[in-house]
């Protein structure tokens, strides 16, 4: 797939993704109180996509990523959150 | 176009999506066991959704000539209760034998806990007595790496499973070299929302080979999409692959994977 292939195919809808994002940010700055360890992460991640390194879609997903090696003791629930609290 | 389902619960979803998979080139489809969406209370529970997944679903399927093969086990969601885990090891042995049975799964990971890991290790030890084909469930967002790489470790230590015997599902970016470098296969699952898009599992195989992968849908009672596979193959042939390269992936990868097992068979 030739590089203008890809804008064709995918453009219009990473734009409209950059937009609700952005959106989102806004969203959560209009919103009272503090940003939480999911925020943070997700601020870390952003500035992941600005650089020229290649794998941004992987090393977005490793800053969300529990980096620790040990099974946990027990289950704080069942649901995952997408971030991981420690950080 | 003709493709696998190697990946759908679908106990939770109704028989009008049969309809549409077979109607989209759907050959067969194979249904792991999972997490009710509530913890079950007892052993009795498992043992009616084994006659179900056993049973009922590959009659529901029949209605609309889909051939539907099984997996079994409890999911590591419910294996936090370490009782009931093993209660559910001990039926498992008297359902293997069953004509759609075609191995272990979806066994795994969900919290990356102690108690899961020892309920991963006795299933695990249960394929390879009993010479099953294994299906892997990999924790879901930032639970995925860790889970992962303990899954892998698992697996390695014991002498007896060969990776080759082995999927490892729901792979994303951070994950598939992992999975692939060890010697196992790797499912790619479509999701709406979480796993992968269409686009981003392209991506995945178009950079790392896809000699030893499978796409899958996954779809149950939660925000999936049951024809997500042939919607993929329509990226694909958007983006330029050829139809053999599409049906290598949809079709013929999860046909080899799953022809491990000598009881799947479809027309």
């Amino acid at each position: 797939m030739k590089r203008e292939q890809a804008l064709d195919l995918y453009f219009i809808d990473a734009r409209s993704k950059l937009i609700d994002i952005a959106a989102f940010l806004d969203r959560a700055d209009r919103a009272p109180g503090e940003d939480d360890f999911r925020l943070k992460a997700f601020r870390e991640a952003l500035s992941i996509l600005g650089s020229d390194e290649p794998e941004k879609a992987k090393r977005v997903l490793l800053a969300f990523s529990d980096p620790t090696a040990e099974p946990i003791a027990a289950a704080p629930g069942k649901s995952a959150c997408g971030a991981w609290p420690g950080k | 176009m003709r493709y696998i389902e190697p990946h759908a619960h679908m106990v939770s979803r109704t028989t009008d999506d049969y309809l549409k998979m077979t109607t989209s080139g759907c050959a067969a489809v194979c249904e792991p066991a999972f997490w009710a969406g509530f913890d079950r209370s007892s052993v009795h529970g498992f043992y009616d959704y084994f006659c179900q997944l056993t049973e009922h679903e590959p009659k529901r399927a029949e209605k609309f000539k889909l051939p539907h093969f099984s997996w079994l086990c409890i999911n590591p969601k419910e294996s936090e209760d370490m009782a009931l885990a093993n209660d559910v090891l001990g039926i498992i042995p008297d359902f293997l034998d069953r004509p759609n049975v075609l191995g272990i799964g979806e066994i795994g990971l969900n919290k990356n806990t102690r108690n899961e890991m020892t309920i991963l290790e006795k299933h695990i030890a249960l394929a390879a007595a009993h010479d099953q084909l294994i299906l892997v469930h990999t924790p879901h967002l930032e639970d995925k790496l860790k889970g992962t790489k303990l899954i892998i470790d698992l697996l390695k230590a014991d002498s007896r499973i060969r990776p080759g015997r082995v999927i490892i599902d729901h792979v994303e970016e951070h994950t598939v070299s992992l999975v692939l470098d060890a010697g196992f296969w790797a499912g790619i699952t479509l999701y709406p929302e979480s796993k992968c898009t269409p686009a981003r599992a392209i991506d995945i195989v178009e950079n790392c080979g896809q000699e030893q992968v499978w796409l899958n849908c996954a779809c149950d009672w939660g925000i999936s999409d049951p024809l997500a596979v042939p919607k993929t193959a329509l990226e694909m042939k958007k983006r330029g692959h050829s139809e053999k390269a599409i049906d290598n992936l949809i079709f013929k990868n999860p046909l080899r994977f799953l022809s491990q097992c000598p009881k799947f068979k479809i027309g």
